[in-house]
């Protein structure tokens, strides 16, 4: 099953760049853990519901009204490039 | 007996009769933290001068009038930086607040400074910090536990007279039981997330470390509550939390769960929690055995859950927005580079083994199979609460472990939270308190009880908790005394 398990393709996907040494340890370290957690598998859980949270409630509805909350410039604040009133980033389009 | 060990109601009680100003008592807690931060790293930062200003002006005819209160890096506080222990947040300064700490100000309560913690809640040690270690009060020599490490050795070592961490899988009941506080963690929904750097959103809930069962009612009396932010929070009927309090055991049934007393666990904790059982039967309280049969397999459903929703959490640090960026030539090496340089190795271990679980293919093994785990895990906690008001057990297996004794053994460090993680999973609340010390290299080292009690019944749980307190006198030691 964990033949499966590939590290350097599973941090592709997640946007984390990670060095040789760490896609090695992280391949050890995690298939380990995904060993244990093969456990799970024995589990019978013929017509058993997920849970995806523990709360009661379902949907939650509010008034589609304004409020007042952080201002652009407050928003911007902590930008780590910024003007005009947006966040600046690498160009994307070629 | 320096001023800075009293619970928040015996510093209430000065502060109302007159007999101190709170301003007194935040420079009583600045010349403790100069005195013995250097030692136990409880903080990452703090700024009094801020807070003096609060301190001038309080009113300690409220409900936490003019008490200082440390809070976990983990939430916003407006004008400060609010970091996760992260890298990735370093220079952040919050523009809002929590809810947690709009209440905690409308209550009068100062926040005025920011404990360690594992990075973004991981860890059961604080050792996975990006910017320091935390020792233990009782023996520096070890770990104060984890997540909120920093909020349970800050009430311990009398650097704060309570504090607020925040609780996943145990964060806040494990630091607690191996510092030697009391841990409360709220039912799921009880206590507003907004504001929480989140990691696992189904999970965590937000609660207080104190010095006394009381001061968590209080505390609680403060921040619980329906909020329009957080639509997972409940509208349920918020009590008077201390109002149990000092009522009697008589007909409360406690019931020990088979398969928390199980060999793993180290004799000294065996024996405490035996006798502490015992103390429970001669206050009134009727113990009976409970089976929660799925407890082997929570440690297992509570690894994939809670990193499956913490890559889904962690995927908002992108270098964009807040927080540090690195330099790259386009945006998506500016991602991969941002996050590399910008998270720990544990959090990147989460966050691999989170993605890898929901990815197409393996999300019904995995993501899916656990879910159904984790209803057979509440489940069990429902049949046991048709016969008893709520479960006593270890809050963990072993005292605090030395410091690097774990560090690169993930596994082995997960399971350091056996007897709390089911908890979260199924949504009830709990709390650890002191019931011991076992006497390791001529050191006392703490030892939890562990009370896990009915969802939203959380005023029942204190009460029981409250009895046990009031008769023995473990939470009186101190560590730095």
């Amino acid at each position: 099953m964990n033949a499966a398990f590939d590290v350097r393709y599973t941090a592709q996907l997640a946007r984390l760049n990670l060095s040789e040494e760490e896609i090695v340890k992280f391949q050890a370290q995690l298939s380990h853990v995904l060993k244990y957690v093969e456990k799970l598998k024995e589990v019978d859980i013929t017509g058993v519901e997920p849970t995806a949270h523990t709360s009661p409630i379902y949907n939650v509805f509010r008034a589609d009204e304004p409020r007042q909350w952080l201002d652009a410039e407050q928003a911007l604040a902590n930008a780590p490039r910024q003007a005009n009133q947006l966040f600046i980033v690498p160009k994307v389009i070629e | 007996m320096s001023l800075t060990a009293l619970s928040i109601a015996d510093l209430q009680e000065k502060l109302r009769a007159g007999e101190l100003s709170p301003l007194e008592a935040l420079n009583s807690l600045e010349d403790r933290i100069a005195q013995v931060d250097s030692r136990i790293g409880g903080y990452l930062w703090r700024d009094f001068e801020v807070a003096k200003k609060f301190a001038a002006e309080a009113d300690v005819s409220l409900p936490l009038g003019g008490v200082p209160i440390a809070i976990k890096d983990a939430i916003n506080v407006q004008g400060e930086p609010s970091m996760s222990a992260s890298k990735i947040l370093k220079g952040y300064i919050s523009p809002y607040d929590a809810t947690v700490i709009a209440r905690l100000r409308a209550a009068g309560a100062i926040p005025f400074g920011r404990t360690n913690m594992d990075e973004f809640a991981m860890g059961s040690s604080t050792e996975n910090s990006a910017f320091q270690k935390t020792f233990n009060p009782w023996d520096i020599s070890r770990i104060p536990g984890g997540s909120s490490g920093g909020s349970a050795a800050v009430v311990a070592a009398d650097e704060a007279f309570a504090a607020l961490g925040s609780d996943t899988g145990g964060s806040i009941r494990q630091p607690a039981a191996l510092c030697g506080c009391v841990g409360f963690k709220p039912s799921y929904g009880r206590v507003s997330r907004f504001g929480l750097i989140a990691f696992a959103s189904s999970l965590d809930q937000i609660g207080p470390i104190t010095k006394t069962v009381r001061d968590s009612a209080l505390v609680m009396n403060a921040i619980a509550g329906k909020d329009a932010h957080d639509s997972t929070s409940l509208d349920e009927p918020v009590p008077d939390f201390t109002a149990q309090l000092g009522q009697d055991l008589k007909g409360v049934r406690l019931g020990m769960p088979r398969e928390y007393f199980i060999d793993g666990i180290e004799p000294n904790v065996d024996a405490a929690i035996r006798t502490a059982i015992k103390h429970y039967e001669s206050l009134g309280a009727e113990i009976v055995e409970v089976s929660l049969p799925h407890t082997e397999h929570a440690v297992g459903v509570y690894y994939i859950i809670a990193t499956a929703e913490a890559s889904a959490n962690l995927a908002r640090f992108d270098g964009v927005r807040y927080g540090h960026r690195a330099q790259a030539p386009n945006l998506i090496e500016q991602y991969g580079r941002t996050r590399e340089e910008g998270f720990g190795p544990e959090v990147k271990r989460r966050i691999i083994l989170g993605t890898y679980v929901l990815s197409s293919g393996y999300r019904d093994a995995y993501y899916l199979q656990a879910q159904k785990v984790r209803t057979l895990i509440r489940r069990d906690f429902t049949e046991a609460f048709k016969t008893v008001d709520a479960i006593i057990c270890p809050t963990t297996a072993e005292v605090a472990f030395k410091v690097g004794e774990r560090s690169d053994d993930p596994l082995k460090m997960y399971l350091a939270d056996i007897f709390t993680i089911a908890a979260n999973l199924a949504g009830i609340c709990g709390i650890s308190l002191p019931c011991g010390f076992a006497n390791v290299d001529g050191k006392q080292l703490p030892i939890g009880l562990q009370l896990l009690g009915k969802p939203f019944e959380e005023a029942e749980l204190l009460k029981i908790a409250h009895a046990y307190e009031q008769s023995t006198s473990w939470h009186q030691s101190r560590a730095m005394a």
